[in-house]
């Protein structure tokens, strides 16, 4: 499978760093790895929830305004910071009610419009499952939305949620054509779970 | 034996932690640097499409996720065998001259000036950003932070998202400039370029012209005999987009001058059982410990090192700001770990000069932004040079452009070992038998890794100047004998 591939690290000893090791002078630590990655709700009691990998300037702002002008705060485990809509009602691409894909494509496959839906352009953007309130830059930027922002309001699973949406645009009826057009989509668990695998029904969700 | 553990230090990005044995009579006997973290971004790029790496990334840091979006860009371009219309590669170069204005403004006045402006051993609740506006005025405080911000502008107009751009795929960029935008942005470079003079004359000012600082600078337990490696042009002027790697030994005469896709025949990694960052040295020379010197293979990746391993710089203005270093240091190379300071602001100057340039490159509002990708993807490098050094991405696609390998050489990870051996040095000279080890002494040992501005993201984690600390000092039972709280 592996390619020859040239290796940076020289390492014929096989050397694993170890949480405790004796060195002349003393003992020194390091903390052990888990075989897991858990979202932060499952490791300790979450007040509220501030959506962005980081949060948008203009949210922090609302949020810090909230606190120090001693506004009424929201219910504790509330999603703060961001709106109460998903990307595509913010988004300003433009967009047909008549979204039908018969192939998908990788944004290096098709030369974007820079104007048009990218779902319609047949591109995965997250859009539909992602929670507004970046101020959709990345599609500003011509590249679609992966969903850093975190699931839409009402969405638990945006993984789920994205394959439901994908699901409503295929424009076939024949169950041999519909796995050809769903076989294009390149890396779906990748693209669909980018920054919320850890927390899906897939894993090891606790509900 | 006695120890003292620094943890978490925190002006970097991730963690690290000082681990600082003393010999009886309170001298240093060692002292180890450790990363207790792993990220695993190589592992979990596996799988993924090409062109969705330069978006995945940027979420490695918040400080320089712009270089990993520029060598994950150019590592997919080589994968596909492709290159980018000279429009598109004078976009990037022009997003990346922005990317290092706000970065090296950020770590100058937030990170290193407090140092310098208010003192090394300043009382902690001034050695700040505070601290600085107060020394310098809010007039120049308000400067800086508006300076930044105008970089930050540039990077979102062409990135899209502020922090983490998207303006790269394989074979250009997504996003062109307009005739207006252009023009603004040569404004901002203007601006740039008179807020870098205002800079260097500040470090004159207040460091050079005084004899303390030199001292410390020059004299100071804050020098390691390393080897030097920078990118380079065609010129071998400083680059940080594009060219050659070029390192040269301890005394300045060159070593090696390669193309980044050779890399692995130069530099190899090498793994301790105490820490989870790697060790990278030269490879021809091999891993003599942790050693400096001319037959060691350690050498450093630092606007520093990048000036040493140059000629000169491709800008008027810094090149003589270059030349007036060398000849006030004592000639080339300097091997003063402080100096990465000085050499960090000639490189904002060169960053702002060059921006300026490209801004009126008649190539810069082209419309051709992408070179259609016709070969069959397979494998590709792409070096650029970070703020912290040299920073190496590798791919390895299958034919369809899904990753089944992926091997990064980070900024900050070519500076480990010399990060270690700066640690222990300062350490050495600073906590001594009879010495106090107040607040004072443990800033100028933090200083030696401050040097290196490893990434710390000023931005999201702890107030600059702040750092939250811990010391406890341990019989040679491992009791618990004086513990120092600094938060």
């Amino acid at each position: 499978m592996v390619s020859p591939y040239p290796e940076s690290t020289i390492n014929p000893e096989k050397i694993h760093p170890v949480t405790e090791y004796k060195v002349p002078e003393g003992k020194l630590e390091l903390p052990e790895f888990y075989n897991d990655v858990r979202p932060l709700d499952q490791v300790t009691e979450v007040d509220y929830y501030m959506p962005g990998c980081p949060p948008q300037t203009e949210r922090l702002l609302e949020v810090f305004m909230a606190i120090v002008t001693g506004a009424e705060l929201p219910p504790k485990g509330s999603v703060i910071g961001a709106l109460n809509k998903t990307q595509c009602d913010e988004c300003d691409r433009k967009k047909s009610d008549n979204k039908l894909i018969k192939h998908f494509y990788r944004p290096t496959q098709i030369q974007d419009d820079g104007v048009t839906c990218f779902l319609e352009q047949g591109v995965i953007c997250m859009g539909p499952a992602t929670r507004g309130g970046c101020g959709y830059r990345c599609i500003k930027g011509n590249a679609p939305c992966r969903g850093c922002y975190g699931p839409s309001p009402d969405v638990t699973d945006p993984g789920a949620k994205m394959m439901s949406a994908i699901g409503t645009m295929i424009d076939a009826n024949d169950e041999k054509e519909i796995e050809k057009i769903v076989a294009t989509i390149d890396d779906p668990a990748g693209t669909f779970y980018r920054f919320s695998l850890p927390g899906s029904i897939l894993r090891r969700k606790i509900l | 034996m006695k120890r003292i553990t620094i943890d978490p230090i925190t002006r970097l990005e991730g963690h690290g932690k000082i681990e600082i044995f003393l010999k009886d009579d309170g001298d240093v006997e060692n002292v180890y640097f450790q990363v207790p973290e792993l990220r695993g971004f190589e592992k979990f790029c596996e799988g993924r499409p090409v062109e969705e790496l330069a978006q995945i990334v940027t979420k490695i840091c918040g400080v320089c996720p712009g270089c990993h979006h520029m060598a994950s860009g150019k590592a997919a371009d080589a994968v596909y065998g492709v290159e980018p219309p000279p429009t598109a590669k004078k976009i990037r170069e022009l997003f990346y001259m922005a990317h290092f204005v706000h970065s090296h403004i950020a770590h100058f006045y937030a990170l290193a000036a407090p140092d310098f402006v208010v003192g090394p051993t300043a009382p902690a609740a001034e050695r700040n950003i505070l601290g600085v506006i107060n020394k310098v005025g809010i007039e120049i405080g308000t400067e800086v932070i508006k300076q930044r911000r105008i970089a930050q502008e540039i990077q979102a107009l062409l990135g899209g998202h502020q922090t983490h751009v998207v303006l790269n795929i394989p074979g250009g960029v997504r996003k062109g400039l307009t005739e207006e935008q252009r023009k603004d942005i040569e404004e901002k470079a203007k601006g740039f370029i008179e807020f870098s003079k205002f800079s260097m004359k500040l470090f004159n000012d207040v460091v050079l012209a005084n004899k303390t600082y030199v001292d410390l600078i020059v004299n100071g337990p804050y020098s390691l005999n390393l080897h030097s490696m920078g990118l380079v042009d065609e010129n071998n002027k400083v680059n940080f987009y594009d060219g050659k790697v070029r390192v040269v030994d301890t005394k300045g005469k060159e070593l090696y001058k390669y193309a980044p896709k050779d890399y692995t025949e130069f530099v190899a990694e090498r793994v301790e059982p105490w820490s989870y960052l790697k060790f990278p040295y030269l490879k021809k020379i091999g891993w003599k410990g942790f050693v400096d010197g001319q037959e060691s293979g350690v050498y450093h990746a630092t606007p520093l090192s990048r000036l040493n391993a140059a000629d000169g710089m491709a800008t008027p203005l810094a090149q003589a700001e270059y030349e007036k270093m060398y000849s006030t240091l004592g000639g080339k190379p300097v091997h003063a770990t402080l100096a990465m300071h000085w050499a960090r602001l000639i490189e904002l100057l060169y960053s702002s000069e060059h921006l300026l340039e490209l801004s009126r490159d008649p190539e810069i509002t082209g419309k051709e932004l992408r070179t259609p990708l016709t070969k069959t993807p397979s494998e590709g490098v792409g070096t650029v040079e970070a703020q912290r050094g040299t920073l190496t991405h590798h791919y390895v696609t299958d034919e369809k452009g899904i990753v089944v390998r992926a091997n990064l050489i980070v900024g900050t990870t070519n500076n480990n070992a010399a990060i270690c051996m700066s640690l222990k040095k300062a350490a050495q000279n600073i906590i001594k038998k009879g010495v106090k080890v107040d607040d004072g002494a443990l800033n100028m040992v933090e200083m030696a890794f401050r040097a290196y501005d490893p990434c710390f993201s000023c931005a999201t984690h702890h107030r600059p100047g702040d750092m939250p600390l811990i010391l406890i000092f341990r019989d040679s039972g491992g009791n618990i004998i004086r513990t120092l709280k600094r938060d």
